[in-house]
Parts: C-alpha cells; structure tokens; sequence
C-alpha cells in the first residue's frame, strides 16, 4: 500500500509539470502582456506614458525575455525557494496573497463533497428501490434539471431568492462587521450562516450527477445473485440492502471523486465570482483579466494540486473498500 | 432412521406466476409433493422447467415480479408445529425465521452468488448472528468448524479471504458452510454442481451426502441432469413447463418410466454413455494419412512462471476428432488457444498441413500467414451468451467472418441462408438478435460462424458444457453430421469424459499442464492406463440407481505431494 501511494505521487509529477506548462502557455496565449494591459488602463483615464517608461517596466518584471526564460525563473523560485513570484497588479508576492483565500477555496469544496455525498447516496438509494414509483420520478426530473442549470445561474437565483423573499444578507461568506474580524465564536456562527447558500449552490450539479450513478449502480447490484442469498439467510430487506447491495454499489460511486473534485473547484471559482466570496475564484479572474501571469499561474497549479491530491485519495479509498483491487 | 416416513415439508397445488406486459406467465402451475424427514428428493427439468421457481417459492423468495398465486407449503416443525410458508408476508419476521435457519438454500452459480467484497467467514457466520445472536469470537469458533465440515484446507487463514480467492468447487464448498451454519432441516440446492467439472461436481455430491446423513437434513435437490438425479435421489420429481409430469421412487422413474417426458431426459443421458450412432456406422479413418496438425514439445509458460502447457505432442488426422480431457486448470484451454495462436507457446512446433501439401509452423508463423491460417482453423466456444455480440443480428454475426473474407452482397446473403439452414435454425429468423434464442440455438450460430469461412480444423472448447444435458447430444451430433458433409477435424475441449466418449475417435488427457494418457477413445475409455483417467472416468454420474458410482469412485492424488487451493 505505501508503496503504490509512493509511486502514485511520484506519476504526480510530470503531470503537474505539465500543468504548469499548460497554464502558463494559455496565461500568455492572449496577445500582450500585463503592461499592455496596464498601458490600456492609464490610456482610458487620460493619462499618457513614454515610451521609455514602459521599457524599463517591461525589463524590471522580466517581461522582455523569452518566454521559456520566464517560466523557468518562475519554477526555479517555487520549487528553490517556496517563492512564487509576485503580483504585478497588486505589487505583492503572491504567496501573501493567495494562502489565505486558499484555505476558503479549500473549505468550501470539501463542504461541498460532504453536501453531496450525504445527500446523494440516500436519495439515489430510494431512488433505486422504489424504481418508477412518484419518489424515483420526481428525484429524477429534478436530477436532471440541476445537471442542466449551470452553476452561475443557480447562484443569481439563489441569491435573489433569499435576499428579495427571506431578506437575507447574501453574498460573501461574512456578515459586513466580522469581515476584518479576528477569529472567534460569533465569527464561526456567522460563517455557518453564510456557507451554506454556496455550498448548495455549488453542489447541486454534482449532487444530481451522483444521483443518477447511485440509482444505476445499485438497479444493477439489486437482481445480483448475492442479494438472493443473503435473502435466504434470514436477514431483514433493510439490513440485506445496507449490508450487500450498497456496499457494493458505493465502490464506483468512491472512484467519481476523482472527477467530482475538480467539477467542484471549478464551479466554487464561477459561484464565488458571482457571490463574492473571500476565495481564489474571484482572484483568478482578475489576474486572468490583468494577465497578472504569475498570480493566475500560481492559482491554476495549486488548484492542479488540490484535483490530483483528490484523485489519488480517491484511488487509494476504492483500493481500501474493495478487495479485488490489488496494488502492485 | 426411525422418522424416516415423516413429511417435513408438504406442497399442495402451488402455484407462481410472473405479471408481464403481454399476460400472466405461470411459472409453476399446480405442482404438489412431500418431502421426507432425512431423504433426498430431487426435482428435474431442463432449463425453464420451473423448477428452480419451485424451489424459491419455498422460501418465498422468487425474483420479481413472481409472486405465489395459490397453493399451500406446510413445514413440519422438529416440536411438531406447522407453518404454511406460503401464507406469509415475503418481507415477514417468521418467513425471515425460517430462511437460513430451518430451512437453508445453496445456489448454482458459488461466484456471483457470494458477495465479492465480505470475507467468506463474515458471510457464514452472519446466519449466527441474525437467528441466535452469537457472539463474534464464538461465532469464529463455530465458523471455523463448519469450514472444517466442507473441508476446506487450512480453515484459519481460509476464513479470512474472499471468494475470488477460491477456486469453483471451493466456492460451493463455502456456500454449503453457510446453509449449514444453523442447522437447518431442510436443505434447498438448486443446481449446485451444474457449474463445476465432473470430478469437482463427484466431490460436492458426496459432501452434500456425507452431511446430509450426519445432520439428518432433508435435501431437496434441483437438477437438469437424470446422471446425478440417479446417483443421489431417494425420490423423484419431473417437472415440464410449470406441471409435474411424473413423480415416483429413483428406481420407479428410472426402471419404469411412465411419462414420455421422463423417458426422453433419461434417453439424452443414456445416449451419452456410448459412442454416437452416426460414429459407429462411419468408416475407419485411415490411419497413415499424412496428418493435417502435428504438434511437437509445445510449452508455454505465463510470465506468473506457471507452466500452464508442458511439452504436449499431439497430431490430428483429417476428418478425425481429437479429444483433449482434464479437470478445470488442467491447461486444456490454454493448450487450444496456443494452436490458434492465440496465447504464443515457447517452445516447439505446431505444423499445419495446408490443402496443397506444404506445412507450416505455426508457432513461428508471421502475421500474414496467421490470418490466412485463421480462416482455415476456427474455434467455438463454451459459453453461447457472451461469445455472440448482443447488438449483431444472427445474419451479421455469421456473415462477420465471410465479410473479412471479401464475401458481399447478394453472395454474401445466400451463404448465411445456406448456413443457418445447415445448422438447423431457420434462416427467416436471421433479422432476429441473440437474446431471442435458446442455449442450444445460441451454440448453432456459434456453430454456423465457425464453419462459414469452409474451415477445415477446428478447435471446439467446452463447446457443450453451458447446455443442458438433453440439449448436448442434439448439437454433438450436428458437430458430427458437419463434419462428414464437409471433411472437418476437430479438437475438442472437454471436462466430460462422457461427451468425450460420445463423439472422439481419439483421446487425449490432459494433467497439470502435461498429457498424460493417449490413445483410441475405446481403449482409453475402457481400458485407462493412467490413474487420473481413471479418476476422470468414475466421476461421471451413472443413470442407474440400482448402480451408485460416485460414492465408491476411484480418486486420483498426484505423486509428488498435492496442495489444494
């Protein structure tokens, strides 16, 4: 076991190496840089800049080198010295800025994974039993219509909903006076009044997602043999069910973490743009817009992380709940 | 056996049905009989029969959309009460007190009918627990000495494992632990042995015996094959489409049969016991013509360092059927896919005669020539579902390999007629897809595939062995019929010595990888040199109670010291 998981990480890291390519190449696809951006910015509000100005600019950031020579600055500095460059926009190193924001992505996507989860395994189990009854009907209709509504809509409506019928405060993950606040047991209670909203609204489309596998899942574990023999052993249906068909059913269900993850950091980005909330979401897409390429860049890798990280915890669970799986 | 003349369980008239959409099918229609304190009684039918339904009504528990209709079940408690299991709730505390517990149920299939993911030892201790709550380390204990009573090899670390781990027979081994983990009275097997090879399935029948008599257990034993019927049955039940047709003593149904149903499931296995007609009227084949397969020192070895084929020789005259015999994991399989090229031997040669008299190595052919020789040796295979592609219709399945060969159109339409014609299925059903078609049908498209291309060899594995009994000598005879209108050799693949006997001119007996018999198939049926032939041979069932075979057969242990796994 601890050598597979050994081996694991180690494939972990061409494949983040190529992700860092990638996400580098695409940050600098669009045609400029950020001082293009910037000259843009200064221009649209009347001011004028020479054109040595922008030079020296342009040779101070690093901006005038090939681009090769930037990303291997870039990778020596994280990987020599935890260093992952700085914010041109916001003139800070990036790590200030990102690590505090991370720990919110974080929380919020394994709320999230637990939201879906707790709630998709029951509904998908009566699902499966009550097969064409009105339950299994309506979970499906509304599985469906959750799969279809993306997530940026869900979140307006959501958010119209509870401000303009129940009069809440919505958007951010605080109420306004404990944003600066230091941590403390007023400020946990508020938290938990805000995250939910978000965290259904993100875990909607996955949670509909893994309604639908449960259901098929167990249909197929429910006319196995095995369930017949236990049935004639004398075990009660709701025993027989958890213990045999669920159980078995639950491994595929374990192996969707691995795609369920990145759908989840993906839509907490595009939700919490629209909510404002204190994560990495709304950060990337201002440095994305910036081309601020060393934040964005650093944005997509530890959010690459976070995914493989996921994944593997996946494989190594589904490894654990079934036999069959051997690692070698 | 004092109570022997006690009915323990008496069905009266019962009746299951399934509610589809086209109507009411009824699977067991009026079906009654007693079943005696300590005896065994066996139901026997070919697939469809009901007689497996019949068995799961018992226990009440018939997959839906079955439910009983009508009819009673009335159980005979060892304190003398009753019980009509028909008469209670499916989903009820008292059915549930009487599953597992007075009356206990083994199944046909010991791999999918045991959970993959819960230790064998968990899944037979779990009837302890729900009827007598039994404590764990206690429930170990009891456990470990059931799986003591099946004799499994080494119960401690056995306890521990999973199903995957075991082999076929060890499996079923499992699944008669856990029937009797309670004690129960009664014991339901429905087909226990149908998936085992014939020395494994000699085993299990003894050990259902054994226990039988030291649990004083009544057997209600469900089966499609009249052998095993006469080794084991104290009594008799022929089931046709729902209805009894013939209920009597072992004795009385075999030496008096008085339904036409009964004497016909007694005939395909009787017919089985000697060589096919159509053989015996044939003329010799000649014995120096040069052969059409010469195979020399074949070896292979899995990169596992199994020696799974160990310097076999063996050659196969044109027109002639060679049989290769031995127990699952004998190597038999693996032995035919190396002729097809299939799995790549190391070692020796496998020279082919082509039709114009060069010969070739197979075993060092190149890809082109492989393709060529591909159309002219041809494989069937043993199981008729998950061979034939259920999104094909009959006619593309046959058509496949006439495609390959360039065959199109209108040509291409009236070969797979002609085929479907040869093999006795009706080409206006060639729109129709695999699903539609019964086991025995199945098997003549894989039939008609296999010869559509004019093969002139071919190697047929386990080709009979998923059908039922009665259906087997309907295709080996089709085989047979095939092979004098078009000149065929074949390999044929087998566990059973009787089908074997049925239909090769020659026989060879494969052991571990190696051959250790070989020889005419009258002199190695009648006279076996060898020890595990011999072994192979009184392991069939002898459809004649008034001579058991299987009880006093003769057992082969390998020389050097054998482990089971």
């Amino acid at each position: 076991m601890l050598r597979y998981i050994a081996r694991r990480l180690v494939f972990a890291i061409p494949t983040l190496l190529a992700v860092s390519i990638i996400a580098f190449i695409i940050i600098q696809l669009p045609p400029g840089d950020y001082l293009t951006t910037l000259m843009a910015d200064w221009a649209s509000q009347g001011g004028a800049v020479e054109a040595g100005t922008v030079a020296a600019m342009r040779e101070r950031y690093g901006l005038d080198q090939p681009m090769y020579f930037q990303y291997y600055k870039w990778m020596a500095g994280i990987l020599l010295h935890g260093d992952f460059g700085i914010s041109f926009e916001l003139g800070k190193p990036v790590t200030e800025l990102i690590w505090s924001r991370l720990g919110f992505s974080l929380m919020l996507s394994l709320l999230t994974l637990c939201f879906v989860w707790a709630v998709a395994i029951p509904i998908g189990i009566l699902s499966a039993v009550r097969q064409y009854s009105i339950s299994d009907y309506v979970a499906t209709f509304l599985a469906f219509f959750f799969l279809a509504v993306p997530d940026f809509l869900m979140a307006l409506g959501a958010m119209y909903v509870m401000s303009v019928w129940f009069g809440q405060s919505v958007g951010g993950l605080f109420s306004p006076e404990y944003v600066d606040a230091g941590w403390s047991f007023g400020k946990l209670l508020d938290l938990a009044n805000h995250v939910w909203l978000p965290v259904i609204v993100i875990g909607l489309g996955s949670l509909a997602a893994l309604v639908r596998i449960m259901r098929a899942n167990l249909l197929d574990e429910l006319s196995k043999p095995y369930v017949t023999t236990a049935r004639a052993k004398g075990m009660s249906e709701f025993e027989l069910l958890i213990r045999y068909p669920v159980r078995l059913a639950l491994n595929p269900l374990i192996s969707t973490l691995g795609w369920i993850l990145p759908a989840v950091i993906s839509g907490e980005i595009i939700v919490s743009v629209v909510m404002s909330l204190p994560t990495t979401g709304p950060l990337l897409l201002r440095a994305l817009l910036a081309q601020d390429m060393y934040l964005a860049g650093s944005l997509i890798l530890l959010i690459s992380v976070l995914t493989i990280i996921g994944t593997l915890i996946s494989d190594i669970l589904l490894a654990m709940t079934d036999p069959r799986i051997r690692l070698t | 056996m004092s109570m022997s003349n006690d009915t323990i369980l008496k069905v009266d008239d019962l009746q299951t049905s399934f509610k589809t959409r086209t109507g009411t099918f009824k699977a067991v229609d009026g079906v009654s009989f007693e079943l005696k304190r300590g005896k065994t009684l066996c139901v026997v039918g070919e697939s469809g029969s009901g007689k497996s339904v019949t068995a799961r009504s018992i226990l009440q528990i018939v997959d839906k959309p079955g439910t009983i209709e009508g009819g009673s079940i009335v159980l005979t408690r060892q304190d003398g009460s009753q019980v009509d299991l028909a008469r209670l709730n499916p989903r009820g505390e008292e059915i549930r007190s009487v599953r597992g517990r007075e009356i206990a149920m083994i199944f046909q299939e010991p791999m999918s009918s045991l959970s993959p993911v819960h230790r064998i030892g968990e899944q037979i201790g779990e009837a302890l627990r729900i009827h007598f709550g039994t404590p764990k380390a206690e429930r170990r204990e009891r456990v470990l000495d059931l799986l003591r009573q099946v004799e499994i090899p080494r119960p401690e670390t056995a306890i521990d494992r999973y199903t995957f781990e075991f082999s076929g027979g060890m499996r079923q081994r499992v699944m008669i632990a856990m029937a009797l983990a309670c004690n129960p009275q009664i014991l339901i097997a429905d087909e226990p042995t149908t998936a085992l090879d014939v020395t494994t399935q000699a085993e299990i029948l003894d050990l259902i015996k054994r226990l039988q008599q030291s649990h004083g257990m009544s057997v209600l034993f469900i089966t499609h094959d009249m052998g095993v019927v006469a080794e084991i049955a104290d009594e008799v039940l022929v089931m046709y489409r729902g209805r009894v047709m013939e209920h009597g003593t072992v004795d009385e149904v075999f030496h008096a049969p008085k339904d036409d149903y009964t004497k016909r499931l007694i005939g395909s296995v009787v017919r089985l016991e000697r060589k096919a007609e159509i053989r015996l009227k044939r003329a010799e084949i000649e014995a120096d013509a040069a052969p059409l397969l010469e195979v020399r020192n074949m070896s292979l070895t899995f990169p596992s360092g199994l020696k799974a084929v160990d310097d076999v020789s063996l050659t196969v005259r044109p027109g002639e059927t060679l049989g290769i015999v031995g127990e699952s994991g004998s190597g038999k399989t693996t032995m035919g896919r190396c002729l097809l090229r299939i799995y790549d031997p190391q070692m020796g040669e496998i020279n082919y005669r082509r039709a114009d008299g060069t010969v070739i190595d197979m075993r060092t052919a190149d890809k082109p020539q492989l393709k060529e020789l591909r159309r002219e040796v041809r494989m069937i295979f043993q199981d008729p579902v998950g061979s034939l592609s259920p999104r094909k219709t009959v006619a593309q399945i046959i058509a496949e390999p006439l495609k390959l060969a360039g065959m199109r159109g209108k040509e291409l339409d009236e070969r797979v007629a002609e085929l479907m014609q040869q093999v006795g299925l009706e080409p206006a059903w060639r729109e129709r897809y695999p699903h539609a078609f019964s086991g025995g049908q199945r098997q003549r498209i894989g039939i008609a595939r296999a010869i559509s291309v004019k093969p002139r060899l071919i190697i047929a594995d386990e080709a009979t062995s998923a059908l039922d009994v009665s259906l087997r000598s309907q295709v080996l005879d089709l085989m047979m019929k095939l092979q004098d209108e078009m000149g065929l050799s074949y390999v044929f693949i087998s566990h059973d010595m009787s089908v074997i006997r049925y239909m090769c001119d020659r026989v060879a007996v494969m052991y571990r990888g190696k051959l250790v018999e070989a020889g005419e198939t009258d002199q190695v049926v009648n006279r076996p040199t060898h020890d595990y032939t011999k072994a192979l041979l009184s392991a069939i069932p002898h459809p004649d109670p008034r001579d058991r075979r299987i009880q006093n057969r003769f057992r082969y242990v390998a020389p050097s010291a054998s482990v089971n796994g």
